[in-house]
């Protein structure tokens, strides 16, 4: 999910508030495929994915377009609006009450020596990370990778040499948002929701990424890691409700210290 | 010419709870008192551009401070001014902080949320100040608690509210401070290059803000008689608040309070309108779209365009 997140503030220096929310339409999405369709969430996660990839075009597209050369501030407040449109349209669709998406894989647990390994998790984890490799793969390897990076490092250079700016930025918001959608399909096993999960999701991508450091894939990925650790630390030694507190003190530390993040390259 | 209209438009409200009905008045009182809140944060969100989404916070410490110092037998008409007091302690420290260390745009929106959740967290994690079920005030109805029986008491309140915050922001707006504070605004650097202290000026629109919303605080707690931390440190509230700003124009002495008589209404009457047929959240949704609508294509707000509009 940071992935996603990193992907679309790297490159376009668009800050995404409706990515929480993204995400639960991607658990709403394999939630209404699993109960009326039947396909288990980690198939349908490839439907979510593409239909969260047309979102994201079209949110490029129709809004954020028209005003990429105004102040950060405007960006941030627009994708503000987008989130509370997409988090309510969710409530109406869908009602308040929490939702969770049933997989025959989520019930069953494999003993290893004297741990037991939750399958779901583990499939989970696995999927993650050879998402994570295949962007990386695309990001470093390919032609249209290498044109997303162009025009993260010097939109102006990227049109000097023949790039067509304002669609590689499409892509790339499409990409960001369709991680966010297989993501979200993804957990929807694991994470009961409810559509106003999304602010707090977003809010955790947001730690994250500021503290693996804006615009790495590495660093989103440790970042992952860090937060959630902390956070199981604190609810095992403190209380469970405190846990939160523990990724929000480093978020400040981090944001103060070292503003660019653990891995990231450049300052703000 | 603005000082009749402005005379006139008093007037107008000074009289209206004479003829309102109940429920009419109690939208008064929330468009007055978001007004205020706008207002408030108006000061450093607007006029000097420092998009803060933390401003909830200050509410909360305003609110649970006077509530709790009710309960050791403190009167709220004291407590409120401690609760602000704090309230801009809070904001110096976040100020300091951001503005020291020179976190700006989606920097500071994110240190400005980090700190408004370290305080929810940790007000639903302390029992002395109620945990997760947060406090309730007990009804009086005693004034010298900052309680009234007649609505129309807390519509005077609310409405002296938004006539201080906008007669702050006007002191302030003519003044030396002001004037710093837009310049900041426009080009940072080159205030620092002409010697402004900028530190200095931000951290004080910051304080003053602070102080102001940590008063509206008191105003909640005793108008809805009870505090959750979910919804005074939330970050839902602080949208409800910046929004308004955002849609009547921010940096402008009238913006908040026009988008406050825009958005409460319309929120309070699709609120009821649309949860009678079990509809939650509606009003959201026209939030957002004219949140994205402003955004897009009026960027300055709604009141700098019905100013043009109409030539004055």
């Amino acid at each position: 999910m940071a992935v996603g997140l990193t992907l679309i503030f790297g490159v376009m220096r668009v800050v995404n508030f409706a990515h929480g929310d993204m995400m639960v339409w991607g658990m709403y999405l394999a939630f209404v495929l699993s109960t009326r369709v039947g396909v288990d969430p980690y198939v349908s996660f490839v439907v979510c994915a593409a239909a969260l990839f047309a979102l994201g075009v079209a949110v490029q597209r129709g809004l954020v377009d028209r005003i990429l050369a105004a102040p950060h501030e405007m960006q941030i407040l627009l994708m503000l609006g987008v989130a509370l449109v997409l988090e309510n349209t969710a409530l109406l669709a869908f009602g308040p009450e929490p939702a969770r998406v049933r997989s025959p894989l989520a019930r069953l647990t494999w003993e290893v020596g004297p741990l037991y390994v939750d399958v779901a998790r583990l499939v989970t984890f696995g999927l993650a990370i050879v998402l994570t490799l295949a962007l990386s793969l695309f990001l470093f390897h390919t032609e249209h990778g290498r044109l997303i990076r162009a025009a993260a490092d010097n939109p102006y250079g990227a049109m000097v040499i023949g790039a067509d700016v304002r669609r590689v930025y499409a892509t790339a918001f499409g990409i960001g948002a369709a991680c966010v959608g297989a993501a979200g399909a993804l957990v929807s096993p694991i994470l009961p929701f409810q559509p106003p999960t999304g602010l707090s999701l977003s809010v955790t991508s947001f730690n994250i990424v500021i503290i693996g450091g804006m615009g790495s894939l590495l660093g989103a990925f440790v970042g992952g890691l860090l937060v959630s650790v902390a956070e199981s630390l604190g609810a095992v030694f403190l209380r469970p409700s405190l846990k939160e507190l523990f990724s929000f003190s480093l978020l400040i530390l981090i944001l103060l210290l070292r503003p660019a993040g653990l891995f990231g390259k450049r300052a703000p | 010419m603005t000082w009749t209209l402005g005379l006139a438009a008093l007037a107008v409200l000074l009289a209206l709870p004479a003829v309102l009905s109940g429920y009419a008045v109690t939208i008064f009182v929330l468009i007055f008192f978001y007004a205020f809140l706008a207002q408030a944060w108006n000061i450093v969100g607007g006029y000097a551009g420092q998009l803060s989404v933390g401003h909830a916070a200050f509410v909360g410490v305003g609110g649970y401070t006077a509530a709790l110092l009710l309960d050791r037998g403190v009167t709220p008409w004291l407590g409120m001014f401690v609760g602000a007091a704090l309230a801009a302690v809070l904001g110096g420290v976040i100020g300091y902080l951001g503005f020291r260390f020179g976190l700006r745009g989606f920097y500071l929106v994110l240190l400005t949320v980090a700190f408004a959740e370290v305080c929810r967290i940790l007000a639903s994690n302390i029992d002395a100040v109620g945990g997760a079920v947060g406090l309730y005030i007990t009804f009086t109805g005693n004034p010298r608690q900052f309680q009234f029986q007649d609505q129309r008491a807390y519509y005077y309140l609310a409405l002296a509210l938004m006539l201080l915050g906008t007669g702050v922001v006007a002191l302030i707006e003519r003044r030396r401070f002001g004037i710093y504070l837009t310049a900041i605004r426009e080009d940072e650097a080159a205030c620092e290059a002409l010697g402004v202290p900028t530190l200095k000026y931000k951290m004080l629109a910051m304080v003053v803000s602070a102080f102001l919303t940590g008063l509206g605080g008191t105003f909640y707690a005793f108008y809805l008689f009870s505090l959750q931390p979910s919804t005074v440190f939330g970050i839902p509230l602080s949208v409800e608040i910046i929004i308004r700003a955002i849609i009547g124009g921010a940096g402008t002495l009238l913006g908040p309070i026009l988008g406050s008589f825009i958005l409460t209404p319309l929120g309070e009457v699709s609120r009821a309108y649309f949860s009678q047929s079990g509809l939650h959240g509606a009003h959201l949704i026209v939030y957002g779209v004219l949140l994205i609508t402003v955004v897009l294509f009026l960027p300055q707000g709604a009141y700098p365009y019905l100013r043009r509009l109409f030539g004055r």
